[in-house]
């Protein structure tokens, strides 16, 4: 996909694709500049992984980039579930809901298995359309 | 490199002999792992809050357009001066894990401006951690960030 993501998600290390039902699928390498205590994922970096998501997947559903109306984080939790570990981290975002002025967005993280998630965020965003 | 066993050995001493220094904690921390890719600084503390900060950097921009920092890097700080601020109030060196972690944006942080996170733990039981606290980018009486934060021991190590 053509999804510029910005610094932040490169300095991460974390890619954009897409999955065959179209939904777009983050990835992060494990390395020491997303490591925490040792031998797991810092929360921080996990934290950034599924905002970059929900970012995205609201960024795709907004439309072209030159077009597309602003999105600004207003309240983000983050629940962690289970340690990441040194192993490649994926993570995807569900739009709830989409309206003229608000969107709230869920996002998960996994590695081994979409059905064993290591964090989630809940995350509403204000729509700014100019 | 990251921090090794004997690393986290020497620390675990540091903190159980009452020599908890949190500034020698990150100046450790900044050159390893996350903590060194957005560079988290120690400020200040007291018995039960530490302060840390992080430069901008263009490195950690969320949005090319505005310039504006992305939420991740205050997430982790936030993140970081929790799990201290915990062991300051127990006194003791637990690992802690994060359970949640809540961030209300006010307003954007300002382009340029080096953030500041402080965080207390104002209420701990055996197994759980209560902290709150916020972010700035000069001026602690105008936050950028409100945050709450629940966290579990993973017992006394």
């Amino acid at each position: 996909m053509t999804m510029k993501l910005p610094p932040y998600a490169q300095a991460l290390g974390i890619e954009a694709g897409r999955d065959d039902d179209g939904r777009i699928v983050l990835t992060m390498p494990f390395g020491p500049h997303v490591q925490g205590r040792p031998n797991f994922l810092h929360g921080g970096a996990i934290a950034g992984l599924l905002e970059i998501a929900a970012f995205a997947t609201l960024w795709d559903a907004l439309g072209e980039e030159d077009e597309r109306p602003q999105a600004k984080p207003i309240t983000v939790t983050t629940d962690y579930m289970r340690g990441g570990r040194e192993r490649l981290t994926y993570s995807a975002a569900t739009i709830s809901r989409l309206g003229q002025r608000m969107a709230n967005v869920e996002s998960f993280a996994w590695q081994e298995s979409e059905d064993k998630p290591i964090a989630a965020a809940r995350l509403n965003f204000l729509i700014v359309r100019s | 490199m990251p921090p090794d066993q004997n690393d986290i050995i020497a620390i675990r001493e540091k903190l159980t002999s009452g020599e908890l220094d949190p500034r020698a904690f990150f100046d450790m921390l900044n050159q390893h792992s996350h903590n060194g890719l957005i560079g988290v600084q120690y400020v200040a503390n007291a018995d039960n809050w530490v302060e840390l900060a992080i430069d901008y950097d263009e490195k950690l921009i969320g949005d090319p357009k505005t310039g504006i920092l992305a939420s991740g890097p205050i997430i982790s700080l936030c993140d970081m001066a929790s799990g201290m601020c915990i062991m300051l109030t127990t006194g003791k060196f637990f690992q802690t894990v994060t359970i949640d972690l809540r961030v209300d944006y006010l307003r954007p942080a300002k382009v340029g401006h080096r953030v500041t996170g402080h965080m207390e733990c104002y209420r701990h039981t055996k197994s759980v951690a209560f902290v709150r606290g916020y972010a700035h980018d000069g001026d602690a009486d105008s936050p950028i960030a409100n945050v709450t934060g629940t966290f579990m021991f993973l017992g006394p190590q």
